[in-house]
């Protein structure tokens, strides 16, 4: 090729855009590293402090109030086993980033969602950018974590809300916007104001859906807490991390397992939970 | 209805046009353009064109037309569901299009309250919280709207059934509790959107006498869409045709039957069964002769060759209806020497109000030679009907 198109230097904008974010907002960056600690170590330690066996059994019998028998004796089983292989403590870990990563998660979700059920002029903004944050490979945003956040377990709570956040944001805007159209004509036509019919008429009528949103986020959130291990979070994925850079398939192996139980636990149960809703 | 009722609502020049650039349709519309023209020339829709028309106080007034004849816009316009392009809607002193956001939602609130076609309940609310919601979103304290929802659904006969959920009942039980939820809000019009479509014809039928008698027992002021000429000519205490967002007709079931405003409405109205809508008053005659309850019998015998009668009506001084009685009776009387013809009065006679239908009337003739009196609520003698006249009403299917 003749042509000698300099290459465009889009990287080094980001690069220059991120560190003039670390330097500004340093102060900001830091509060949030510090108040998202001590959450991330009440909860852990809160769910340490309860005996192996009481955490099994609360869980189990959880399980078998809102998803029956059958998930139940999963429980039992699957959390027996996470307990058996040693595996306890970073399983709890695990929880625990799932846990405050979803609830931030859901805080910023819900309003955007609403806000672009109700504007289409928001919606129009917000989509791509939904689109960019799921489809940008997870690996990408534990980059810039670490500047914000240093390494450890916020960077990766901090990847894991971005990477988690989109489903939620967008079954709670499909949510909305699936009411039907009469029922909105109902409230509308008996003088309900914007936020009568948004908490009477629409948020009730769009729980299952925006539990789905939920559900959606929270496995997200576990596969990318695992990822998260190679910038220094805790947990489930630093056993796997550690069994590849030991070459250790079967330890590699049972940390695996016990995040697909963990995944299927959490799974059936926010289904039933959301399901349970809808009948009533 | 009688004119000297009050005026509810006052609807004038009443346009809608779906589209961009409203202001060209009308224009094009004022140059003469019809509908399908303005189409063609701006792809707007003329949704409604100049609409004019009064909503009385009280009546149950029907506004019939096919599928896109505007019916449900009109409707929606009335409390700006759909925002109207231009013109007046005047209820309570208030010009509803020109309210702000506050005022219309209180407007919204105290004058209007609307029941849908497909229901449109609240799926995750009880029947009685469906029923409370238009008092709930006013703020109306708990108990005060608890016991008004109870009413109303009691009075649409689904007592018993407040702490079900909507999907466990039936499509006619369903239409009752959007009933009861507008009638719990207590506004002063009531907005029913093909309130009855939906509904299976049986129910349909008894869905629609309940609602006369309900309307007539509360005196609200309801206006009802339908694309069912037979449903707005059974409810109707007035009907508006629309044909392509015009009103082409208004005027009582009667009138629009048997004085169609043009072939459209003509067409329309071929197909219905006259005998449900024709009335006693239409077909009945005067009576050429009635005799006086103190009336001698040589009196009455005159009175019946003058006008070639074989019976006559016994009246008294105010005119109520007496009884009839036979020439041959009171020839019998007059021979007996008798000076009053009390005695013979028979009171076995055919009779019926002015407001039945030749429906009710018909059977009366079988196997009997006496007309069918008409009388009013007091008694009094307002005409006859003849056989001849209700078939010859009877025979007019179809024509007009």
């Amino acid at each position: 090729m003749d042509f000698d198109i300099p290459r465009i230097p889009l990287g080094d904008w980001i690069e220059s855009g991120l560190d003039f974010l670390t330097t500004e907002f340093s102060g900001v960056t830091r509060a949030i590293s510090r108040g998202t600690q001590t959450g991330i170590n009440l909860l852990n330690d809160g769910l340490m402090w309860v005996p192996e066996w009481a955490l099994i059994a609360l869980v189990t019998l959880l399980c078998w109030r809102v998803g029956g028998r059958r998930l139940a004796i999963g429980a039992l089983l699957g959390l027996a086993l996470i307990w058996n292989l040693g595996l306890w403590n970073p399983m709890i870990q695990t929880l625990t980033l799932v846990v405050i990563a979803t609830l931030i998660a859901i805080v910023i979700a819900l309003p955007l969602g609403i806000l672009a059920a109700i504007s289409d002029r928001f919606y129009r903004v917000i989509m791509p950018i939904l689109d960019f944050m799921q489809t940008m490979p997870a690996f990408v945003y534990l980059i810039p974590a670490i500047p914000f956040f240093g390494i450890g377990s916020v960077s990766g709570i901090f990847a894991t809300v971005i990477f988690s956040m989109p489903p939620a944001i967008r079954f709670t805007t499909l949510g909305i916007r699936q009411v039907p159209k009469d029922l909105i004509e109902a409230a509308d036509a008996y003088g309900s104001t914007r936020s009568q019919k948004l908490i009477k008429v629409q948020l009730p009528l769009s729980l299952p859906t925006l539990m789905g949103g939920i559900n959606q986020t929270i496995m997200l959130a576990l596969s990318m807490v695992v990822i998260a291990a190679m910038i220094g979070a805790n947990g489930l994925g630093s056993e796997v991390w550690r069994a590849i850079q030991r070459l250790r398939p079967g330890e590699g192996f049972e940390a695996g397992i016990a995040v697909v139980i963990m995944a299927m636990l959490l799974d059936r149960l926010t289904q039933s939970l959301s399901g349970g809703k809808k009948k009533q | 209805m009688t004119d000297t009722q009050q005026t509810k609502i006052q609807v004038r020049n009443l346009s809608k046009v779906f589209g961009d650039d409203p202001k060209k349709a009308l224009k094009l519309r004022d140059e003469g353009l019809n509908r399908a023209q303005i189409l063609e020339k701006t792809g707007q829709t003329l949704g409604l064109s100049n609409i004019n028309f009064d909503v009385r106080e009280g009546e149950l007034l029907v506004i019939m037309g096919l599928s896109g004849s505007g019916k449900s816009t009109l409707i929606r316009c009335l409390n700006r569901l759909i925002e109207p392009t231009e013109g007046d809607i005047i209820i309570g002193g208030e010009n509803i299009p020109q309210l702000n956001d506050k005022a219309l939602l209180h407007c919204r609130r105290r004058h209007f309250s609307m029941v849908f076609q497909n229901f449109a309940l609240f799926p995750h609310r009880t029947v009685q919280m469906n029923a409370e919601y238009g008092l709930e979103i006013r703020g109306i304290a708990k108990g005060e709207r608890a016991e008004k929802a109870k009413n109303s659904l009691k009075q649409v006969g689904l007592e018993g059934w407040e702490h079900a959920y909507p999907s466990q009942l039936s499509g006619g039980m369903q239409q009752r509790v959007g009933l009861a939820r507008a009638l719990a809000n207590d506004s002063s019009v009531l907005l029913m959107d093909e309130a009855f479509s939906a509904l299976d014809p049986l129910i349909r039928r008894d869905m629609q006498q309940e609602l006369i008698e309900l309307q007539h027992r509360m005196k609200k002021t309801t206006i009802f869409i339908t694309h069912d000429l037979d449903e707005a000519l059974n409810i109707g205490d007035r009907i508006i045709l629309l044909r392509d967002g015009e009103i082409v007709q208004i005027g009582t079931p009667e009138e629009v039957l048997t004085r169609p405003a043009d072939d459209y409405v003509a067409r329309f109205t071929e197909g219905v069964d006259r005998s449900r809508v024709v009335t006693a008053r239409r077909v009945m005659r005067p009576v050429r002769a009635t005799a006086r309850h103190d009336d001698g019998p040589r009196t009455v015998l005159r009175k019946m060759s003058e006008n070639s009668l074989d019976s006559i009506y016994v009246v008294d001084r105010e005119r109520k209806l007496l009884g009839i009685v036979e020439a041959d009776s009171v020839d019998e009387a007059a021979k007996a020497g008798k000076d009053s013809i009390q005695e013979i009065v028979s009171t076995d006679f055919p009779h019926i109000g002015p407001d039945e239908s030749l429906a009710t009337l018909y059977p009366m003739f079988q196997g009997k030679s006496f007309p069918v009196a008409v009388i009013d609520d007091e008694q009094r003698l307002l005409g006859v009907v003849v056989k001849g006249a209700v078939l010859e009403q009877l025979a007019q299917t179809g024509e007009h």
